[in-house]
């Protein structure tokens, strides 16, 4: 990173947060980050940032999930041990489906959540026993953080962040990562 | 304030012409006399019977022509209820895109829901038609079972009932005055809660107070209570007796979930095509955006239903049961299956992007979809019954449907005429109008 230098805003209000999010991207300054506690509706739009691929990534576990479903259950109910239940026929799995359909669902709705999360924490850079990120612990409570470089700007960021109504503005040496 | 255009109108009036004629077609085509019934069987099976009747020649040829003439006798009959059917499935599914509206409406107001008071309007005017489409469905019915032949329901012919005796059993409930108290008593009940929620919504526009809200709230959540009763009941009267030997204990449930499923989707087509007209520019893309959330979510919900009623007798495997679904599988295979990609692969699949739930024509493709899936569906809940193999979609179909949806579109849209399209003293409108996602 070649600043170090960064503008911590603080605000205790997520509409204060948006209007200035929107105001600050009206003057063209480049947010580094924004720390909240609770996801904020349309806060990924107003800041620009590109849209998620998460749900697609979703789309395609499930459908690994079905698969998958398909597969063992076709091995373990047809192949392997054809299993007798009911007086249901059980040499062939399409005969035997609507049976095998509650098995389907549940699997794909398990793969598409689980393979998502790990998704979203892989791609968020989170795992176990990594150190927090957030500059400041009140942002897991109930304020709103947010992050500028300072390009030798300070004056003006401080003004302008101020006039969004900020509670508390930081400015802070930030140790490359 | 909108205005029914003369275009619209003249419309409609043809739709409703042009299904009489049809429907008028339908029923004088349809009594045939025993011989023509004999040589329309006999064209049907003159190829692939051939074989059989020189193996069957051994046995007494008395009972043989018996046999052929009962056959016929039934087929008659079949013949002769389908446009009975055609006209009731029509008749039922307008009906319930009404019912399920209005219960959708009730539960907007009794949850205080903030989104949706923009479009109360419009779904009062499409609950205008339950009233007249109830007394028309209840009114069919009757007639069936009087100046017809007993073209829908068998437990209202008593011969039959004579002869059965698990019929008899039920003849507490399934006869022809419980049955028609009953259905007074539902459409009683519903214009009732109807006629008392429009007049409680449309005097809050001009009220100093919240005092109709309240009264409107509180009237809404009893009917919430009646419906849930009634709607049930409804099902097992108007529907499901029609196979008098057959019963599921989710069929409430499942025709709920058709009814809620094509009243949203009514709401959402009307919506785009009223804001297209200039009508509704308080309506934004993220009330069309919820309402298609509801038509993905209830298009799903129906198809669980489906599928539990349907697996579950499958697996049971229990004959009295089993034969509803052998008798759709094999007489029905095409509109029994199809149904299920109509109503449930389609909107799943269209439905399924966030970004394309607010695209007005892709919201009226899936609605379109989900309507004709949902008519297939009431169709394969009667015609079965009714008129076993001798279905087909022709002229006593299509004119029924044609005479019905003209009368909806009267009725709706003289309704939405009758008060300004924006409850605007409701106290959630201003939530509602700055509504977003």
């Amino acid at each position: 990173m070649e600043s170090s230098k960064v503008i911590q805003a603080i605000y205790n209000d997520d509409d204060v947060l948006m209007a200035a999010v929107k105001k600050v991207k009206a003057k063209r300054h480049h947010i580094e980050e924004i720390y909240t506690p609770f996801h904020i509706h349309g806060l990924d739009k107003a800041m620009g940032l590109a849209p998620t691929r998460i749900a697609i990534t979703s789309f395609i576990y499930g459908c690994i999930g079905l698969i998958i479903s398909v597969l063992m259950m076709n091995y373990m109910m047809i192949t392997d041990w054809p299993q007798n239940i009911g007086g249901k026929p059980s040499f062939s799995y399409i005969e035997n489906m609507p049976a095998f359909v509650p098995i389907m669902f549940e699997l794909t709705v398990f793969f598409a959540a689980h393979l998502m999360v790990i998704t979203f924490y892989l791609r968020s850079k989170m795992w176990p026993f990594k150190k927090a990120e957030n500059p400041d612990p009140r942002t897991t409570d109930d304020h709103f953080l947010m992050e500028l470089a300072v390009h030798g700007n300070e004056k003006e960021l401080e003004n302008l962040l101020k006039e969004t109504g900020a509670v508390e503005i930081n400015i802070v040496d930030k140790e490359a990562h | 304030m909108y205005t029914f255009s003369n275009k619209l109108k003249t419309f409609s009036i043809i739709l409703v012409v042009l299904g009489f004629l049809g429907v008028g077609y339908g029923f004088m085509t349809s009594h045939k006399s025993l011989d023509e019934v004999k040589i329309i069987l006999a064209e049907e099976h003159g190829s692939d019977h051939a074989e059989e009747t020189t193996t069957v020649t051994s046995i007494d040829e008395h009972t043989e022509a018996q046999k052929a003439d009962e056959h016929a006798k039934h087929v008659q009959h079949q013949i002769a209820n389908r446009p009975w059917s055609a006209l009731y499935v029509s008749a039922f599914f307008f009906m319930m895109i009404a019912l399920g509206v209005l219960a959708f409406y009730a539960i907007q107001i009794a949850s205080q829901a903030g989104w949706s008071p923009v479009l109360f309007r419009v779904m009062e005017g499409i609950t205008a038609y339950l009233l007249p489409g109830a007394l028309i469905v209840l009114g069919i019915a009757v007639a069936s079972g009087t100046i017809g032949h007993y073209n829908l329901f068998v437990w209202m012919d008593p011969e039959v009932v004579e002869h059965d005796k698990l019929i008899q059993n039920k003849s507490g409930f399934l006869n022809m005055t419980g049955f028609i108290i009953r259905g007074l008593i539902f459409i009683g009940g519903w214009s009732l809660y109807r006629y008392f929620a429009r007049k409680f919504s449309i005097a809050q526009d001009t009220a100093e107070d919240n005092r109709n809200f309240k009264k409107l709230f509180r009237i809404s959540a009893a009917f919430l209570v009646f419906y849930i009763y009634t709607s049930s009941m409804m099902s097992w009267d108007w529907i499901m007796s029609v196979d008098p030997h057959w019963f599921s204990t989710l069929f409430g449930w499942y025709v709920f979930a058709s009814m809620i499923v094509s009243g949203i989707t009514v709401i959402a087509l009307l919506a785009i095509f009223l804001k297209a007209k200039g009508y509704l520019e308080f309506v934004n893309d993220s009330h069309l955006h919820d309402l298609a959330k509801y038509m993905f979510g209830f298009s799903i919900f129906w198809t669980y239903l489906w599928f539990s009623q349907f697996m579950l007798i499958w697996y049971a495997n229990i004959p009295e049961e089993v034969t509803y679904f052998v008798t759709r599988i094999e007489d029905y295979n095409l509109p029994f299956f199809g149904m299920l990609i109509l109503n449930f692969i389609f909107p799943f699949l269209l439905l399924m992007n966030s970004d394309f739930k607010r695209v007005p024509w892709f919201i009226v493709l899936t609605g379109i979809i989900v309507l004709l899936g949902h008519y297939i569906d009431i169709f394969n809940m009667i015609m079965p019954a009714t008129v076993g193999d001798r279905w087909y979609i022709g002229i006593p179909e299509i004119s029924s449907v044609l005479l019905f949806a003209g009368l909806f579109l009267f009725i709706v849209f003289i309704a939405l005429t009758k008060a300004p399209l924006l409850a605007k003293r409701n106290p959630f409108i201003k939530e509602s109008e700055n509504f977003h996602y």
